[in-house]
């Protein structure tokens, strides 16, 4: 392991690495734009923070409905019934498909509550000038980016299901509510972790006898 | 404003570094071999690399994902067999019917990270990679390179393919359902894809420098 301390940082030397291409700028005057493909440079994402958090709130609040309204109303002669992501889950595993009730589960009941989760600990963490553990919370923010999209898996499965079984002897499939409101999620939380700006989180002082201090004496 | 510290120097630009995008750490560049990546010292993301891969070759890959993309989308995915009657589905199908069932933004989903994301990022790079092996710089390019970062966390084609698979798996039990054609064509184009996403875009900018 190097000394991370000793490696410098763009922003105190002037230096911008822009975000679209890549070039490193020096000098770069406040409203500059990139010389090679014209992008905005900016040391830091503008209001990073303040956007990541709007996102996320708005994801926290659809993710309610996307659990609690059904996803699937089902029709079968006289039968009808409706499920939600955890009801459909329940039925998997009764069912005894323990395999793909995991999968569905952690695809679309897990992960987006992790998700939300760590991004809102790796906001808060940035917002309190935190110090703590900057190289494993950059994994975690890495993680969150590909991680992001997988949870669209539900809704094409309910839209494969609605697609197909219509009028038939298996009766009617008709989407619920709730699979837009959970799509919603999924593009809420992707936008909340692009917004987010991880080198805000190296941005807290790091002076070598902090970073000593995170190792308990002997 | 010109003050004697040079606080408004002249704008510079430094081809000899690369600042990592997620710490802002500074660090020296280096030549790369084939294959190699560097990563930061300090966060561990990557900083830059040089793809297996040539502009050729990636060529060659995007034109045969366009070619499997039309089959993937011209090939039913699944077909249901219930009670006599068999029901087809092609991925066009699926945004239709979710239209018509009233949830608009399912079909749009669907359509956009399935279809138009994916078909307009394959179109781009086959711009963007003949661009590149241009000796003269070509209009547009710089335009083409901004849509294919904004497209590419929108482009979701493996995480259909696991979705119906799924689906297919939760039917199987109600009904006699088999993939078909199209299923494998997105499962092939998955690979692709994925192939054609180890090519880092700031590659293609400095290839298109030089």
């Amino acid at each position: 392991m190097t000394d991370d301390t000793a490696i410098p940082r763009g922003a105190p030397l002037g230096l911008i690495g822009c975000e679209a291409c890549g070039l490193v700028v020096e000098h770069a005057a406040a409203d500059a734009s990139c010389p090679r493909c014209g992008h905005r440079l900016h040391a830091r994402k503008p209001d990073s923070v303040t956007r990541s958090w709007a996102y996320l709130l708005a994801a926290f609040i659809l993710y309610l409905p996307a659990n609690l309204l059904p996803v699937l109303h089902s029709k079968k002669l006289f039968e009808e019934w409706s499920d939600t992501i955890m009801s459909g889950v329940v039925a998997l595993w009764k069912d005894g498909a323990y395999d793909l009730a995991i999968i569905v589960f952690t695809a679309s009941v897990v992960v987006p509550l992790l998700k939300m989760g760590a991004l809102a600990l790796l906001l808060v963490q940035v917002q309190r000038g935190s110090s703590y553990l900057p190289r494993e919370r950059t994994r975690l923010y890495r993680i969150l980016e590909f991680i992001g999209h997988w949870s669209m898996l539900d809704v094409f499965a309910v839209a494969l299901l609605v697609a197909l079984v219509h009028f038939g002897a298996l009766g009617n499939a008709e989407p619920g509510a709730g699979v837009v409101a959970f799509g919603a999620v999924v593009v809420l939380t992707m936008l909340a972790t692009m917004s987010f700006d991880p080198r805000l989180i190296w941005d807290a002082p790091r002076t070598p006898a902090r970073r000593a201090s995170d190792r308990p004496p002997t | 404003m010109n003050t004697k510290d040079g606080a408004t120097a002249p704008m510079r630009i430094r081809t000899d570094l690369a600042i990592c995008e997620q710490c802002d750490s500074v660090h020296q560049r280096g030549p790369l071999a084939a294959g190699e990546a560097a990563d930061c010292r300090v966060c561990g993301a990557t900083l830059y690399r040089r793809s297996r891969l040539d502009v050729d070759a990636m060529l060659a890959l995007t034109l045969g994902a366009l070619i499997v993309f039309v089959l993937a989308n011209v090939a039913p995915i699944v077909t249901m067999q219930s009670g006599g009657i068999t029901t087809r589905a092609w991925l066009l199908t699926i945004v239709v019917r979710a239209w018509d069932h009233g949830v608009g933004p399912v079909a749009a989903i669907a359509a956009g990270t399935v279809f138009l994301f994916p078909l307009a990022q394959l179109t781009l790079y086959l711009f963007v990679l003949r661009a590149v092996k241009r000796p003269t710089r070509s209009p547009g390019f710089v335009e083409a390179m901004h849509w294919l970062r904004w497209l590419r966390p929108w482009s979701m084609v493996e995480v259909f393919l696991i979705g119906i698979l799924v689906s297919i798996i939760k039917m199987s039990s109600l009904a006699r359902v088999t993939a078909e054609a199209g299923l494998w064509g997105f499962g092939v184009l998955t690979i692709l894809l994925t192939a054609l996403s180890t090519f880092e875009l700031r590659e293609l900018w400095d290839a298109h420098d030089d």
